[in-house]
This record gives C-alpha cells, sequence and structure tokens, in this order.
C-alpha cells in the first residue's frame, strides 16, 4: 500500500458482537480519499453498529479498522474515539443545548479558532444565526449545526448516522443536496447511514449494500441499478423482478423474449427485469391481468405468452398505460445470476 | 436500535473521578465502622443485655409506629396524587404545593404544636370547654407520634405516587375504558395496581423514616429506639449501650432500605415514556368533597403548626419577650445548609457520574454502599461521630467541620440519587459527540456532562439544604458549645416548654425551609424530594 497517501478508512473483515448476536459479522469496506460512501441497509443489518465501531463507539470482536493507514480498531487494538480523528453527526444530532450555534462548532476547534467557524458558518448559511441555541433553530438548522461541527476540526473521515431521518419529505431532498454540497466544498472524506435508497443514490459516489452484518455489495449508484453483482443486493437499487431464463452467447431467452445480457453467463440463470425496463415496443404480445393508476406511473401486472405473471411500470402519460393488448420488449442489457436454491 | 439496546458500558473511569469517589464513600462509612467497633468492645455481653431488657420492646413499638404511619400515609397520599394528577380539579397546581409544602416542617415543631393544640390543656380543648369537654383523648405517646409523624411524612409517599401517576402509561388506562370498564373499575382493576410498586416504595420511605425520627416521639414521650439512643446517651456513664442500640437500629434500617431499593429497581422497568395527555378525569358532584379532603390535609399538616408557632409569637410579643440569640442561630443555621449542601454535592458528584455512567463493578457497589449509609439514622450518626470524634478527630471534635461531616454522610444519598436521575436523563450521544469532536472524557466530563448537569446539582443542593435545615439530632449533639442554631434553639425553648419563646425561632426555621421546597416546586422539580 502506498503509505504517502493510504485510504482514509478500511475496514478488514470487522465483526461486532452483542452476547451471541453479530451486528456486524465479517464487513469489508474501503474508502478512498474525498469520497462519499452510503451504507445502505435495513434496520438491524448492522450499519449503525458499523458506524459506531468506526467512530470508536464499540468495540470489534473481530478484524480490523483502518483510519489514514493506522490500526484504530481490533480484537487487541482501540484507540480512544477521541483520538481517531473521526467525527460522527448523530441522527438527532445531539446539539449542545448549553451552547451557541458558533460554541458548539468551535467545541472540537484549539483557541484561535473564530476564522475556521466563520468560515463554516458561512459555508452553511448560518448567517445571523451564530448567538442562537440549538432549541432555536429548525430542523434544517440543527442538522447543518451538527455537521458543521463534526466538520471544524477536519477530521479524516466524516461519518452520519442516518442524517436525514428527522426530516419531512420536501425538507429532506433540500437538505441531500445542501449536505452534499457542504461535504464536496470541504473535500470530506465520508460514510452515511441510511436505509432510504434515495438519499443514498443522490448523495453518494459508492454505495454499500449491508445485510446480515455483511457488506454484500460495493457499488456505484449506477452499477446497484444496472447491474449489481449480487443478486441479493439488486433489491436495494430498485425494485427487483428475476425472470427464469436460458443464456447463451451474450443473449437470453426469457419469458419476454430474447434479452441481451449485461455480464457473462451461459445456461439456464435468472435475469434481473425491473419494471420500468419493460418498454411497449414491437417484440412480444402480452395482454394485462390487473392495472393500478399511481398518478405519473402505472402499474401493470402482465401475463406473458407463456402465462408468467410480469410486473411493469409505465408513465401513464403513454397510450398503452389503459390497454389491455399490446407488445413489450427488454432494450436494457439485463444481468443474469444463477438460479435461487 | 439493537445496538444501543446492548450497548455495553465497560469503559474504566478515570483515576480523576474513580479516586474521589472512593474516599467519599471510604468516609461514608465511618459512622458504620466504628458503631461496629464501639458496640462490640466490650465483646458480646452489652449486645445480649439489651437483647434481654430492652431491644424487644423498643422494636415492637418503633416497627408498629412505623407501619402505621405507613399505611396512613398511604391513604392519604393515594387519592391526593391521583386528584392532583389526573383530576379534572380546580387549582390543581396549587393542590399539588400545598401537598408538598409540609416538607418544610419539621417534625418536632409539628410534634410542639400539635401537644399545644390538642394536648391537655391545650388550645383545642380551651375551645371546647364551654361546650362541656374535660378532657382530650391522650395526645401523648402513640396515637400523637402516630398523627404528627404521618402529617410530616405523607408528603414523601405523595411526591413518588404523584411522579407514579404522572408517568404510568395511560394508554393501559385508554384499553381498559375502551374495553367497556367504567372508571371506578378501571381505577381499582387497572390504575392502582399499575401503582402497587410505588405505593410500596413509598411505604418503606415513609418506614425508614419513622424508624429514625427522633424529634417527633421525643417531644410526644413515645419511647422508640431513637428516643432510647438519647437517653442512653445523655444520661449513662457507659454508653457502650448506646452505641449498641445504636448498630441494631442501624441493622433494621438497613435491612428495610435493602427491600426499598429493590422494589424501587423494580419500578424502574415499569415507567413508560408516554406522557399521560389523558384529559382529566372531571368529578362531576365530587368536586367539592374532593377538595374538602385537600383542604382537610392541609389544615392538619400546615394550618395546624403554622396558626399555633403565629398564635405563640403574638402571644411572646405581646409578653416582649425578646429573642436576643435569634439573629446568630439563623445565621448559623444557613451557614450549615448552605455549605454542607455545596460540600455535599460536590462530594456526590464523582459517585454519582461513576454510577451513571460507567458500569465497572467498584462503581456499582460504592453506590450500594452510598446509598446504604442512607439506613443510618440521624442520631446514629452523630453518635458514631462523637465517639469518633472523642477518640481519633480531637481536633474536628466540636468544629464546625465535624458537624459538616455529620451532615454530608447523612445527606449524600439523597443527593447522589438527585445528581444520578439527572445525569441518566442526559442523552449519552452528547458526551459520544464531544469523544467524536477530538475532546477526552475529563475535558467532555467538564465541557458537556457536568454544565449539563446543573439544573440537577442545583436541585441536589436544595434538597441537601432543606434536610440540613430541619435537622435535629445531629445538629443537637455535633454543634460546638455555644454555637447556636434554629434547631437546637427550637429544641431547648420547647424541652423547657417555652413555647412562646420557641415560636420565632420555629417559624424562621420553616420559613428558611420553605424557601428549598418553593424553588424545587416551582422548577417541577418536587420528584427529587422523593429521595
Amino acid at each position: 500500500m502506498d503509505r504517502s497517501n493510504p485510504e482514509p478508512l478500511t475496514c478488514d473483515g470487522v465483526e461486532v458482537r452483542f452476547g451471541s448476536l453479530r451486528a456486524v459479522d465479517g464487513a469489508n469496506l474501503a474508502v478512498a480519499a474525498g469520497e462519499i460512501v452510503a451504507l445502505l441497509g435495513r434496520s438491524g443489518s448492522g450499519k449503525t453498529t458499523l458506524l459506531r465501531a468506526i467512530a470508536g463507539f464499540e468495540r470489534a470482536t473481530a478484524g480490523e479498522i483502518r483510519i489514514g493507514g493506522r490500526l484504530a480498531e481490533s480484537p487487541t487494538t482501540s484507540i480512544p474515539a477521541h483520538r481517531r480523528s473521526v467525527g460522527l453527526v448523530f441522527q438527532e444530532y445531539a446539539l449542545f443545548p448549553h451552547q451557541t450555534v458558533e460554541a458548539n462548532i468551535a467545541y472540537g476547534l484549539g483557541r484561535g479558532s473564530a476564522a475556521r467557524v466563520e468560515e463554516l458558518i458561512r459555508t452553511g448559511q448560518l448567517e445571523g444565526l451564530a448567538g442562537r441555541y440549538p432549541h432555536q433553530l429548525s430542523g434544517g438548522q440543527q442538522q447543518r449545526v451538527a455537521l458543521l461541527r463534526s466538520l471544524a476540526p477536519r477530521p479524516r473521515v466524516l461519518l452520519l448516522d442516518e442524517p436525514f431521518s428527522n426530516l419531512d419529505a420536501g425538507l429532506r431532498v433540500a437538505m441531500r443536496e445542501d449536505v452534499a454540497t457542504i461535504l464536496r466544498a470541504e473535500s470530506m472524506t465520508a460514510v452515511l447511514v441510511t436505509h432510504d435508497r434515495a438519499d443514498a443514490m443522490a448523495i453518494a459516489d459508492r454505495i454499500a449494500v449491508m445485510e446480515a452484518g455483511k457488506v454484500i455489495e460495493f457499488a456505484t449508484p449506477r452499477d446497484l441499478y444496472f447491474q449489481p453483482t449480487n443478486w441479493a443486493a439488486a433489491g436495494y437499487g430498485g425494485e427487483a423482478q428475476f425472470l427464469s431464463a436460458t443464456a447463451s452467447g451474450g443473449t437470453a431467452e426469457t419469458p419476454l423474449g430474447m434479452v441481451t445480457l449485461a455480464n457473462a453467463f451461459e445456461g439456464r440463470c435468472q435475469v434481473l427485469v425491473r419494471p420500468e425496463w419493460i418498454m411497449p415496443a414491437p417484440g412480444v404480445a402480452v395482454h394485462v391481468s390487473a392495472r393500478r393508476f399511481e398518478g405519473a406511473h402505472s402499474r401493470l401486472t402482465l401475463a406473458a405468452p407463456d402465462g408468467t405473471p410480469i410486473a411493469m411500470t409505465i408513465a401513464s402519460t403513454a397510450p398503452q398505460a389503459f390497454e389491455d393488448h399490446f407488445c413489450v420488449a427488454v432494450r436494457q442489457p439485463v444481468p443474469a445470476y444463477l438460479p435461487a436454491g | 436500535m439493537v445496538a444501543r439496546f446492548f450497548r455495553p458500558r465497560n469503559r474504566t473511569a478515570p483515576a480523576a473521578i474513580w479516586l474521589p469517589g472512593l474516599l467519599v464513600v471510604a468516609a461514608t462509612f465511618i459512622p458504620a465502622w466504628y458503631l461496629a467497633r464501639r458496640s462490640t468492645e466490650r465483646g458480646w455481653d452489652p449486645w445480649a443485655r439489651a437483647l434481654e431488657n430492652s431491644a424487644a420492646p423498643l422494636m415492637t413499638r418503633s416497627l408498629t409506629l412505623a407501619l402505621v404511619v405507613a399505611v396512613a400515609s398511604v391513604l392519604v397520599a393515594v387519592p391526593a396524587a391521583w386528584l392532583t394528577t389526573r383530576a379534572a380539579l380546580p387549582g390543581r397546581r396549587g393542590w399539588a404545593v400545598l401537598m408538598a409544602a409540609p416538607l418544610a416542617i419539621p417534625s418536632y415543631i409539628m410534634a410542639m404544636t400539635v401537644v399545644d393544640f390538642l394536648g391537655p390543656r391545650g388550645t383545642l380543648q380551651g375551645w371546647l370547654e364551654p361546650l362541656g369537654v374535660e378532657r382530650l383523648p391522650e395526645i401523648y405517646g402513640f396515637w400523637g407520634s402516630a398523627f404528627t409523624l404521618t402529617a410530616a411524612s405523607f408528603p414523601y409517599v405523595y411526591l413518588v405516587l404523584r411522579a407514579a401517576f404522572a408517568t404510568a402509561d395511560v394508554s393501559e388506562e385508554e384499553a381498559s375504558r375502551s374495553l367497556g370498564a367504567g372508571p371506578l373499575r378501571t381505577f381499582f382493576r387497572v390504575v392502582l395496581p399499575g401503582m402497587v410498586p410505588a405505593i410500596a416504595a413509598g411505604v418503606l420511605l415513609v418506614v425508614l423514616y419513622t424508624l429514625s425520627d427522633f424529634g417527633a416521639v421525643s417531644t410526644l414521650n413515645y419511647d422508640t429506639f431513637t428516643r432510647s439512643i438519647f437517653v442512653e446517651y445523655q444520661t449513662s456513664f457507659d454508653r457502650t449501650g448506646a452505641a449498641v442500640l445504636g448498630a441494631m437500629l442501624a441493622l433494621v434500617a438497613a435491612a428495610i432500605l435493602a427491600a426499598e431499593l429493590t422494589v424501587r429497581g423494580r419500578m424502574g422497568r415499569r415507567a413508560s415514556r408516554r406522557q399521560s395527555l389523558m384529559r382529566p378525569v372531571p368529578l362531576g358532584r365530587w368536586k367539592w368533597p374532593a377538595a374538602g379532603f385537600l383542604a382537610l390535609i392541609a389544615l392538619l399538616s400546615l394550618g395546624l403548626p403554622l396558626g399555633v408557632l403565629g398564635y405563640w409569637l403574638v402571644k411572646g410579643l405581646q409578653a416582649n419577650a425578646n429573642f436576643p440569640e435569634i439573629g446568630s442561630a439563623a445565621r448559623h443555621s444557613v451557614t450549615m445548609a448552605i455549605g454542607g449542601a455545596i460540600i455535599t454535592v460536590l462530594l456526590a458528584l464523582p459517585v454519582a457520574i461513576l454510577a451513571a455512567r460507567y458500569t465497572s463493578p467498584l462503581g456499582a457497589l460504592m453506590e450500594q454502599a452510598a446509598y446504604l449509609t442512607h439506613a443510618l439514622p440521624g442520631v446514629v450518626v452523630a453518635l458514631a461521630l462523637v465517639f469518633f470524634g472523642i477518640s481519633y478527630a480531637r481536633d474536628l471534635y466540636q468544629t464546625t467541620w465535624m458537624l459538616l461531616l455529620a451532615y454530608v454522610i447523612l445527606f449524600l444519598p439523597n443527593a447522589l440519587s438527585a445528581l444520578r436521575a439527572s445525569l441518566l436523563r442526559q442523552p449519552r450521544r452528547l458526551e459520544d459527540a464531544g469523544a467524536s469532536l477530538g475532546r477526552s472524557p475529563l475535558r467532555v466530563l467538564a465541557s458537556v456532562t457536568i454544565p449539563l448537569a446543573r439544573p440537577g446539582m442545583a436541585s441536589a443542593g436544595l434538597l441537601v439544604f432543606l434536610t440540613v435545615m430541619k435537622e435535629l439530632p445531629a445538629t443537637l449533639l455535633l454543634s460546638p458549645p455555644g454555637y447556636d442554631t434554629l434547631p437546637g434553639l427550637v429544641w431547648s425553648r420547647s424541652t423547657d416548654a417555652l413555647y412562646a419563646g420557641a415560636a420565632l425561632p420555629a417559624l424562621v426555621l420553616v420559613g428558611l425551609a420553605a424557601i428549598p421546597v418553593a424553588l424545587l416546586s416551582w422548577r417541577g422539580d418536587l420528584g427529587s424530594l422523593e429521595s
């Protein structure tokens, strides 16, 4: 490894056990400098525990965590949280209620930090609020103060625990942008935990999908959507629908006709066909067995010529949205997997 | 979620915390240790003699009194707590303050006024004389003591129950109502059973209070353990007897305290997160009887003592009584109360931090130990410190430092539980945030934990101020010669039956003790008084 510019964060086979429960069970992760990584998973998948182990608030029972190349956590070593140079933005913000915005941001800084605090307040567009106390701020403002406070000491890695879960839908979208902008302005290496696919897609350079304490996929949002390598991870990139198929020479025969494969595969397989990948086009004739109008999109249940039920999403403005018989095709190259079981 | 639930707390505390904590807890063991030594230094003969002669009847009397007072307190406190938390009663907040206010009246002052008002040839009898009432029922002895101590101690049960009613899970009640049970049936089948742990905790609290009370039973001539210890100490040349009785009382009280801690532990698990936002229960035509009930309680526990004291004061002023020592006594009492409060809170802080933040076995042990000293009645602690001072600390003996030491030992547990509760309410992620911003544990303590614990420290301080202000036996036994205090003044005047002379110091004392009670109830923090 290049010692002069080591990776800011690596997790190697990390395990965190609570009694007999393995909350994190051999997780691997390597985050590059300046990268924003989302840890995406359901509740109970171990993502928050892994985050807390990186921050130094949980002990690893196996594996290694390195920060800036230095061993920070292993069963035999544990650098205390305050010496790791790892910032943590808490889900509930954890602002100090007895300190002003300014004092909160300055907390992790030494003397003579006024200029840095001022710069951060400007970055977060909190001018004029420096003298307020946390309870006098809106949710979005509290969120920004929490973020700026963690950024202030310029940690090597910044961790964010469910940063948007306490915000309502509208504010959430705006805050995603703000957080991404601030993180990139500071060229910060960041790991954020979320259970929301849209959050992860919108903000992350790469997404680490966690399931049962393991990182089962680590890919760009694009790859996670178009060609997840692990079929179990496909559902995290969007709605997953698998069709039985037979592959040969870069194409596969499916109930919806021939499709192009995104990966090399031969023989019987399952291909991922997301409902929105199916387009009305000259191809296989289908009939609609059920229809649900969902506003911008409509959701159809198709019966393929061989009778297989298939889900399809279609723009409600398309003429086929309200027809019972039409032809469909999948133009998108689709990934193939070994048949389950 | 899972992560937070199982979160281990095995970090070891910095030496800057556990070392002072250890010293403080060790200091609180001085009385128990010395009592054990002093009571056994002539072998077990004095124990055998005490057991043969006085111990059994004393124990019976003390425990009977404690039980009767506890039951009476519960009967008063349950309706009072329910009415002031759940019922649509006009002036609920005002009533709540009145129910807690008797805490400002020490039991011995209550006892004096009871004797004066209800005693033979007392005020009430004077009023009733024209009606041909020649004699009132005997007030000295058991029933007078029971009445006095109930009036003085029901607020403790009231506060425990009030907190329990306020935090009980309302959805249980709503479920019961939705299943067709009426309000009465719901109260007896769902609400009251839910209160059982709180009631048990309250009962044990009152039992402990009654066992250690010295002022009321002495004034009312009812021979209990505490009174015998004091008499034995003052009258006999050999004080081993007093030490033996003191040790016995401490053992019984410790057993009761252990039971209380167990019950309280169970109560904690029941507490729900959901605040009761239920619509207050309309009382209809029961509104006036309910208000009358609360008014009667306030009349007996507040009106009677304050009325009698006011009457004495007026009579004393008319007779041109002068009160030369009152100024210095008040100054001394306030100095001791403030000094005791500050020192006790500062000393309790490291122990509370250990108890609330670290799970080392040492910390748990220290906390338990600190609470166990709570079982030592004031008269026992004072006695032990007298012995200790004479044998080991001549320089301290008969100085105000010894008095302060007694207050610290006596009231450390009160401060500790108030502080601990306030630390436990603090979200731990704030400290984690401090650490993740690069601050060492000690700096996080200084910049986050302790500043945020300030309200808890203030509550604890007010609580200690109140208890020091009222404390009688330790003040009597350990005040340096010539060091007048308000309790001392009240006590010496009343034992000489100079009630008019006792009125002013008593009123000043009650007035000063009312300050922390008022501040705590204004802060909505009366709950901390229950410790």
